[in-house]
């Protein structure tokens, strides 16, 4: 019996690779082929998405999930290192006892508000303000820049709580300002770990779609400004699964292999910076 | 560059680490109650109580929180027993090697899987590949891999935190690993496992990318987990996008907000009860 | 008649720093056992060896042999977990499980199948009665064990290893947090359940050893350095080493 209990566990524990197994398996299985018959240089490298005429370059798509990702990363990393500095090194315990949860909980809020609140609110705004169509790169940077700061601000606190009190004693007592402490000695402490942070966040932007889908236009070109409209390739999918099929389904799953390949190396990174944090 | 006086330096970067987290925290702080003022009105008992009337432009809700509902128990009869087993495996059966490190790799791999991904995966595998079409079972069984990462870490957390003493007790009277498990490590770990359990009930609710083409959007309630059913996310993103119907979005949303922000807080206060706690 | 004997035992923990070196003694039954030394002298490890708890640990290794009425309990035809019902042990902090104290006393027979309240009821009572705590607790064996006092849960701890009725007790440093009014319970419990068990204490307070058992032995860096009758070991050490240790120069 005990035996037979501890097998079972075995095979439960080992489900999870066999999912990320399969998961790939599948994906791959239905993108790959068309990678193939295609060839990787015309997608990848391909302009046109006309899935109804046989063309398929998602190089527009590829580039729009970096510039919206990269954008989020401009908004989301100042602004949530700064509230995370703020609430370790310069609140009161009592403010970030409240505020921590708080701003961990909105996490929890659907990308779907997100998106719906940015088309309502934030479009509009940058529509009459600063021009174009307001569904632009711009639009999808400060959403998703918004998504990312729970993801930013909960890892960098644990982050910088990790940092030894002794170092900033040492710090204050050679005669440092709090501001000095957290420059010179801190924020370099905990440099790995605020990585780890941007990159896991990094994670989030790249696979968000619903939120994206709903502010940036979708418009398959490469943006000339900030305030034109992008397609990302989780949109991509997105938007035409729901009506694709033969080799455009195909070229949709091609497109999750591209995000799916990306994923998993920005993992890749941060499970590695992880690792030399532990070290 | 000018050599800013220590003292000086000190007072601007608390001013302007103060303003960013001040904008930090009123950003999503205002979402919310954006969100509850437009939606509250909406969210009466009919709201709540009867089905949609043309497609969502009039009626009520009740369809889509039964079929989410339903999802979220189907995705979590799946997770939890996989996600805790797993966790039991990890922290009692085996001592950390190649192999553990490996299943841990795997599932922070899961965890960073972009849910349109397993929305694409679930699409091909669960509704096309096994037949079960557009159903609660495709949409809840997509959602139990999407939620069973969550699952691990928070039930490894927690049976990591009961004291091994009471493990030596229960060996030392005789019992087997398995009754210790269950006599003394699970009953420990109980509120923390639940934490994780709750914490993944908001992640099935918000969620839309992962079933939208998994469980489909039906109208109807579901009568059985073959059917298909429109989750209150899914509802809400076709409302935002296809109907101009923004009142009975604004209901949806804050239908939404409520359940996840109610259950979400629920289990961080369980969380900080356990750290107390032990602390 | 011999109930436990240790013949040229040695134990290694893993990347083999050696906790226990060529170990004789043998324990008669109804007899007190007291093992002295300082601490890392290998004592503990010895107790957890005589119950098996350190299977569970990874790397270890052993030599000899250990045997219980004459059967070896490293042998294949010993379950670890039968073998720690008959040889029941005690820890040197009071661990309650956090249930109630009736839960606690029945949690053993339990584990082992006995089912049925009537059954269960006698179980508690008799192990409360050994342990001398039964009066303290009789009218609130549904509350919490963490409620009680530390030397009550020790004694908790002793009634649910006797409520399995084992034959060997083993006892790990089982005072070392306890006042003496507390300590002086145990041993008093201790002296009463002789008649009916074969009891080895680990001990680091020489004056207990002396008070409570009958056969001392004193262990230093995984060594056994003198074994013999109490009285003799208190009055003429054979080992100089014994000497500076009972007498208070060493450890």
């Amino acid at each position: 019996m005990e035996k037979l209990i501890e097998k079972g566990l075995l095979v439960i524990a080992y489900s999870s690779i066999a999912i990320l197994f399969i998961i790939t398996f599948f994906i791959f299985k239905e993108g790959l082929p068309f990678i193939f018959r295609e060839g990787l240089g015309t997608i990848l490298g391909g302009v046109e998405w006309r899935p109804t005429k046989g063309e398929f370059g998602i190089l527009p798509m590829v580039v729009g999930s970096l510039l919206v990702t990269g954008g989020a990363l401009v908004i989301g990393v100042p602004l949530g290192l700064s509230c995370a500095v703020f609430l370790v090194e310069f609140s009161k315990p009592k403010v970030r006892r409240i505020l921590k949860p708080a701003i961990e909980l909105l996490a929890g809020i659907p990308s779907v508000v997100y998106g719906f609140l940015g088309v309502i609110l934030l479009v509009p705004l940058i529509r009459v303000h600063l021009g174009g169509p307001g569904l632009s790169l711009l639009a999808g940077s400060i959403i998703l820049g918004i998504m990312i700061l729970p993801t930013i601000i909960s890892i960098s606190i644990d982050v910088l709580e990790a940092v030894p009190q002794s170092y900033r004693e040492g710090s204050i007592a050679l005669g440092a300002t709090t501001t000095q402490t957290v420059s010179m000695v801190v924020l370099k402490a905990a440099r790995s770990g605020i990585v780890t942070a941007v990159i896991l966040g990094m994670g989030r932007a790249i696979g968000e779609t619903m939120a994206v889908i709903m502010v940036t236009g979708n418009a398959v070109a490469f943006p000339g400004s900030i305030l034109d409209s992008i397609r990302t390739l989780t949109s991509n999918i997105g938007i035409e699964l729901a009506y694709a099929s033969g080799d455009h389904q195909e070229a949709l799953f091609a497109t999750g292999v591209v995000l799916f390949v990306m994923i998993m190396v920005l993992n890749l990174v941060a499970s590695m910076t992880r690792k030399k944090r532990i070290r | 560059m000018i050599r800013l006086d220590p003292a000086l330096s000190q007072k601007l970067v608390r001013w302007v680490l103060v303003s960013l987290t001040a904008l930090t925290v009123s950003i999503l702080v205002f979402i919310i109650t954006y969100v509850l003022l437009k939606g509250l009105p909406v969210l009466g008992w009919e709201f709540l109580s009867t089905g949609a009337v043309d497609a969502g432009r009039g009626g009520g809700i009740f369809p889509f929180i039964v079929s989410t509902v339903f999802i979220t128990v189907v995705a979590l009869a799946i997770a939890t027993p996989l996600g805790v087993g797993t966790a039991i495996y990890l922290t009692e059966y085996t001592r950390e090697t190649a192999a553990t490190r490996v299943v841990r790799f795997a599932a922070e791999c899961l965890a960073g899987i972009p849910s349109i991904i397993l929305g694409l995966f679930g699409f091909i595998t669960f509704v096309l590949f096994l037949k079960l079409g557009w159903s609660i079972l495709s949409g809840g069984l997509t959602l139990a891999i999407m939620v069973l990462p969550t699952i691990i870490r928070t039930s490894e957390e927690a049976i990591i935190a009961v004291p091994q003493n009471r493990r030596d007790v229960s060996t030392s009277l005789g019992g087997t690993r398995w009754q210790t498990v269950t006599r003394v490590v699970l009953p420990g770990a109980l509120p923390g496992i639940v934490t994780g359990i709750m914490l993944s009930v908001g992640r099935c609710i918000g969620e839309t990318a992962a079933v939208i083409f998994t469980a489909g959007s039906a109208l109807g309630t579901p009568t059985s987990i073959f059917a298909s059913g429109r989750t209150l996310a899914v509802h809400f993103y076709i409302l935002a996008t296809e109907t101009d119907a923004f009142g009975m979005a604004y209901g949806t949303a804050a239908a939404l907000i409520i359940a996840i922000l109610t259950i979400n807080t629920l289990a961080y206060w369980m969380m900080h009860r356990i750290m107390r706690k032990y602390s | 008649m011999e109930k436990i004997r240790v013949k040229g035992f040695g134990f290694a923990y893993q990347g083999g720093s050696v906790a226990l070196e060529n170990i004789n003694l043998s324990v008669m039954r109804n007899e007190i056992l007291g093992i002295m030394g300082p601490a890392q002298s290998g004592k503990s490890t010895l107790l957890r060896c005589l119950n098996r708890m350190v299977d569970a640990l990874p790397g270890t290794s052993r030599k000899g042999s250990i045997t219980l009425d004459g059967a070896d309990i490293f042998s294949g035809e010993i379950d670890p977990d039968d073998l720690r019902r008959r040889v029941g042990m005690v820890f040197d902090v009071p661990v309650p499980l956090p249930r109630s104290i009736y839960e606690n006393v029945a949690y053993g027979p339990k584990l082992h199948g006995v089912r049925g309240r009537k059954k269960l009821d006698e179980l508690v009572e008799f192990g409360l009665r050994s342990a001398i705590l039964w009066d303290e607790v009789k009218d609130r064996l549904g509350t919490s064990a963490l409620r009680l006092s530390g030397g009550q849960q020790q004694r908790l701890c002793i009634a649910r290893t006797l409520a399995l009725d084992p034959e060997v007790i083993l006892l790990d440093e089982p005072c070392s947090g306890l006042d003496p009014i507390s300590t002086l319970k145990i041993e008093e419990a201790l002296s009463e359940l002789k008649s009916k068990y074969t009891i080895i204490i680990v001990t680091n307070n020489t004056k207990q050893a002396a008070r409570v058992s009958d056969k001392a032995a004193y262990f230093l860096m995984g060594e056994l350095v003198e074994y013999g009758r109490t009285k003799q070991i208190f009055t003429v050490p054979r080992d100089r080493r014994t000497d500076d240790y009972i007498s208070g120069r060493f450890g």
